[in-house]
């Protein structure tokens, strides 16, 4: 569904991915791990069209690479960023409601199915999004990207500074969503999640693609979680 | 007295909204793209000249829809073809293209219309007095100014509050990047928005080219205060901008309409101003002398106090 061969992304002069290659097939979770400042975060805005790369992106069998963000969101592939870039000023519904590409064409999910699985944010619909706690920005982002009803959706650090019991209902969503046939490439510190629902991992260092297998790959290869991962 | 404030406060709310007409675009484009649109004004401009041309072949009436939208088009083609491509450079690099596309401006109307001014006169339907009060009558194409500006208000604010394109330029205010990414076509809302933000400058200089005159200088006049408001509004707050042109328009019109002295200004508040030493010449200047000098101290004041300005949220 998503494959990236040789990305390559530079910040002025300095080269942030050198050479990244990954997949993401139909329906799978991905989780893309590696330490603080290896590029994972510059990895997915690469693919999404929001750092200027070289390379190939191929998404559901077309060249996307070099194309605008917005262009690259309505083929379906979807973002959710890491700082729960929220429009605070707006309502929630609003929020949703810019997530939906099309009002004429609904996609899998509709604004009122968020409501549903959580009651959270549909008790809160019509205040702004500022004033929600960090987990539930969090929820809202992610309902905020699927209700434009992407084929694959890359979720940057969704756990992120949330509460334990939060982390669990992240994941859970997380399984749910590619159940629903959603195929997510998730970037993720805590290994223990990302080791739970992936079926396989990519760990990069320095910029590129150290190690890839399934989660047990990882679990039995203490050298490469000594080197690239445990700090 | 009453007279003079009811008067000044009329004068005061018709340049408010004309000042708003200007201010708001600005803000609007500042808040969506990070540009300080220096060639605002030139729009402003533009809509009177080619209004005055306009009036000249299909009347006033149509040159009032047909001027603005004129150069709305112009608007958005220099957004499209000009900045968009300037933008990768940065916001230095875009900053001095609107400062060119102004000076250009400024040259092609003296090439094509002259120097002096034009006698772009307000059309003879309004040009009769509306009431008289006292001894002072208020004309009706003031009436007509406001009730115009007005118009458009309610109908700029429904857009942007009850329509879905509404929604995106709001988001796209503070969050541009991430709008994109929901896929929206962030470019194409730019190009509106700029394109509409000069149409409302346009609409601006048509209305007010009769009153405030259609000369080669116009833009500069009106241009320095638009960007007073916007600073001491915030830049990027349509509230601050409307809150701002009040306070401006306001502000000058009193002190234009008060024909004291420094010295009996500062007397009627306990302050006794000796007739001589250095700076008595100073103290016999009125404080209609000093109205234009008004929005600039309020500025400086403002950017020492605020530097957000009055509702902005980021560093002007």
């Amino acid at each position: 569904m998503l494959a990236v061969s040789d990305l390559h992304a530079f910040y002025g002069k300095s080269h942030i991915l050198q050479g990244v290659s990954l997949g993401v097939g139909e329906g799978e979770i991905v989780s893309l791990l590696g330490r603080n400042g290896v590029g994972r975060s510059t990895t997915i805005k690469a693919i999404m069209g929001d750092v200027r790369a070289q390379g190939s992106v191929r998404f559901r069998g077309e060249e996307i690479c070099g194309l605008p963000p917005y262009v690259i969101a309505r083929k379906g592939l979807g973002y959710v960023p890491e700082n729960r870039d929220i429009f605070p000023t707006l309502t929630v519904r609003q929020n949703l409601l810019l997530g939906v590409k099309n009002p004429r064409r609904p996609g899998r999910w509709s604004v009122d199915d968020m409501f549903h699985l959580f009651p959270v944010l549909g008790e809160r619909a019509e205040q702004p999004g500022a004033v929600l706690s960090g987990g539930e920005q969090q929820m809202l982002t992610m309902c905020r990207t699927l209700v434009g009803d992407p084929h694959l959706i890359m979720v940057d650090e969704p756990t992120e500074g949330l509460a334990p019991m939060l982390v669990r209902q992240v994941a859970d969503l997380l399984v749910e969503i590619a159940e629903r046939g959603v195929a997510i490439l998730l970037v993720e510190q805590k290994l223990t999640i990302a080791l739970a629902i992936a079926r396989r991992v990519y760990v990069m260092g320095h910029g590129r693609v150290v190690f890839e297998g399934t989660p047990e790959d990882l679990r039995r290869n203490d050298g490469v979680r000594k080197e690239w991962l445990e700090v | 007295m009453l007279e003079l404030v009811l008067f000044s406060l009329l004068n005061g709310l018709v340049f408010a909204t004309l000042l708003f007409m200007l201010s708001s675009g600005l803000t609007l484009i500042f808040g969506m793209m990070g540009v300080l649109n220096f060639a605002h004004a030139g729009f402003y401009m533009l809509g009177a000249y080619f209004a005055y041309t306009l009036t000249g072949y299909l009347g006033f009436w149509p040159a009032l829809v047909v001027a603005p939208l004129l150069v709305g088009l112009l608007g958005a083609a220099v957004e499209r073809y000009g900045l968009r491509r300037v933008h990768r450079f940065g916001h230095l690099a875009e900053l001095i293209f609107t400062f060119g596309v102004a000076v250009v401006i400024e040259e092609v109307v003296q090439l094509a219309w002259g120097r002096t001014a034009k006698s772009y006169e307000v059309p003879a339907l309004l040009d009769f007095p509306l009431f008289r009060l006292f001894r002072t009558s208020f004309p009706a194409y003031k009436a007509f100014m406001l009730l115009v500006s007005v118009g458009i208000f309610v109908f700029l604010f429904a857009i942007l509050t009850r329509t879905r394109a509404g929604l995106i330029i709001q988001a796209s205010l503070t969050h541009p990047g991430m709008v994109a990414m929901l896929g929206h076509d962030v470019p194409r809302v730019f190009m509106l928005v700029f394109g509409t933000g000069s149409a409302l400058a346009g609409l601006a200089g048509v209305i007010a080219g009769p009153v405030l005159g259609t000369f080669p200088g116009m833009a500069q006049v009106l241009g320095t205060i638009v960007f007073v408001v916007v600073v001491i509004g915030g830049l990027g707050s349509l509230t601050g901008a409307f809150a701002a042109s009040l306070l401006i328009a306001i502000v000058q019109t009193f002190a234009v309409a008060l024909d004291v002295s420094l010295s009996s200004a500062l007397a009627t508040v306990g302050l006794r101003m000796s007739a001589g030493g250095m700076l008595q010449d100073l103290w016999k200047v009125t404080i209609a002398q000093v109205a234009p000098i008004m929005p600039y101290l309020l500025l400086v004041l403002i950017l020492v106090v605020r530097p957000t300005g009055l509702f902005g949220t980021r560093e002007t």
